[in-house]
């Protein structure tokens, strides 16, 4: 079994129109810039990926990674938690000229529908936003005497992550708090696609540490010094 | 307080004033931004861990500039450092010691907070693009969840209301407020008044308050040092 794939490009080669992609990261920590920008690429370059879903905690910052993937236009839908950052000009702009549709999700409650999606647990109930205009619509119900708000799970096609080790069975671990939405969004995708800071052979994980199992991992790609968002914000930078 | 103005707290001397009922050996999860404050008031000798929802129990403050490690950040995307004994967890994880009732406290600002423990927190109207973050998740879970706040709007406006008029971030969930003026708990539906300035009188400050501000027990002076 090898899971390794060369380029940042050829692992997101079949990402096609209209799909669901889930992009790992917090703010900029865990963001996967190169895969991004390898299907910003190919949209530049062909038209397509287009009208992709995208589930994130957030919405992008400055001009690179997701706020660039928006900024080119082949963005129709954001799932996310929190659209505001230091820079939130590209996605605040497509909103407002309803370029873009959004569906605002609490943090936790997005978390948990994703481990839910991974998990095979189509509906849960949680606490969070009930009694708020986030759960107009939706079941709730009461268990000991407290109400809560049914949530569904949510699923991917793809799942574009970053981690810092990984080998060619998939197995991963994550560099500090850029673990945040990976480890879930791995095991709710059809494809989980990753770029790790350095390929190992197998074995050179302890089993101990393995925070990501291979089974829920399709493909890595190994991108050695990968940037970080808030370096490049820093520096100005904008893509493509 | 401070010398300039004995009328009311200052955000710093808010913040200090809510550290104080920190207990030691206390999980606290801190909202982004004024929130973060109450970590530098930590009273000496208590051990407090604190969470964050990206995913790190026991970081502390922030490192001097240039030495940034931006995968090791908190809520507010701001750099921070390790304590001995910090762990990392995944998303789910880390909403599970919020909604699970692992956390013993959550400190959260406010637009409004209203008697009956309801909190408005996050969205000002339908206007902009909208964002909620963590914060209806912090409102469920911790097994006291308090605010800190300025007693009034800057417009003058009560905070602490009969009702929220604006969008709600949840239900009956609020157990104590930190103002600029007082500490008051939310008991059985309403305010119960603790602490107040010693230079307020108890009319003012209920003209400042847009419900009834219940006596039930001693009031004590809300004494803050300078700041």
């Amino acid at each position: 079994m090898d899971k390794t794939i060369a380029t940042p490009a050829e692992a997101v080669a079949d990402i096609g129109d209209n799909a669901t992609v889930m992009i790992g990261g917090f703010g900029g920590s865990g963001a996967p810039i190169e895969l991004i920008h390898a299907l910003i690429d190919r949209f530049v370059k062909t038209g397509s990926p287009r009208n992709l879903t995208v589930v994130n905690n957030n919405a992008g910052n400055g001009h690179v990674g997701l706020a660039a993937m928006i900024e080119v236009g082949m963005v129709g839908k954001l799932i996310c938690s929190f659209p505001r950052s230091a820079d939130p000009r590209v996605f605040t702009q497509k909103y407002l000229a309803g370029d873009i549709a959004l569906e605002l999700v609490p943090q936790g409650t997005l978390a948990e529908r994703i481990r839910a999606g991974g998990a095979g647990i189509p509906a849960f109930y949680t606490p969070t936003s009930y009694g708020t205009e986030l759960a107009n619509g939706k079941p709730t119900a009461e268990f000991d005497g407290r109400p809560y708000v049914q949530e569904r799970w949510l699923k991917a096609d793809f799942a574009l992550v970053k981690a810092h080790l990984g080998d060619r069975l998939g197995n991963l671990t994550y560099n500090k708090a850029a673990r945040n939405f990976g480890p879930l969004m791995c095991t709710a995708a059809r494809h989980a696609i990753v770029q790790v800071s350095q390929l190992v052979p197998p074995g050179t994980i302890d089993p101990e540490h393995v925070v990501t199992p291979g089974i829920f991992v399709s493909r890595v790609v190994e991108v050695t010094n990968p940037a970080q968002e808030e370096l490049l914000n820093r520096a100005g930078a904008t893509y493509p | 307080m401070t010398a300039s103005d004995d009328t009311k707290l200052s955000n710093a001397q808010i913040a200090w004033r809510a550290a104080q009922d920190i207990a030691d050996g206390a999980y606290v999860n801190l909202g982004i931004g004024f929130p973060e404050m109450v970590a530098r008031y930590q009273p000496a000798g208590r051990e407090v861990i604190y969470h964050t929802e990206n995913g790190i129990l026991d970081f502390g403050q922030e490192p001097p500039a240039g030495e940034e490690d931006w995968d090791l950040i908190n809520a507010g995307k701001k750099a921070v450092t390790l304590k001995p004994g910090s762990a990392f967890f995944h998303h789910a994880d880390s909403f599970a010691m919020v909604r699970g009732g692992h956390l013993d406290v959550a400190i959260l600002g406010a637009y409004q907070v209203a008697q009956n423990g309801d909190l408005a927190n996050w969205s000002v109207g339908a206007k902009g693009v909208p964002a909620v973050g963590g914060a209806m998740d912090l409102v469920h879970g911790a097994k006291r969840v308090a605010v800190i706040t300025e007693h009034v709007t800057k417009s003058g406006e009560p905070k602490l209301l009969d009702r929220c008029t604006l969008p709600l971030t949840g239900v009956g969930c609020v157990t104590r407020v930190y103002t600029s003026l007082a500490v008051v708990d939310i008991e059985g539906g309403r305010f119960v008044l603790r602490e107040k300035l010693p230079t307020i009188t108890l009319q003012k400050l209920q003209s400042l308050t847009g419900a009834e501000l219940v006596i039930a027990g001693p009031v004590a002076d809300l004494i803050v040092p300078e700041l």
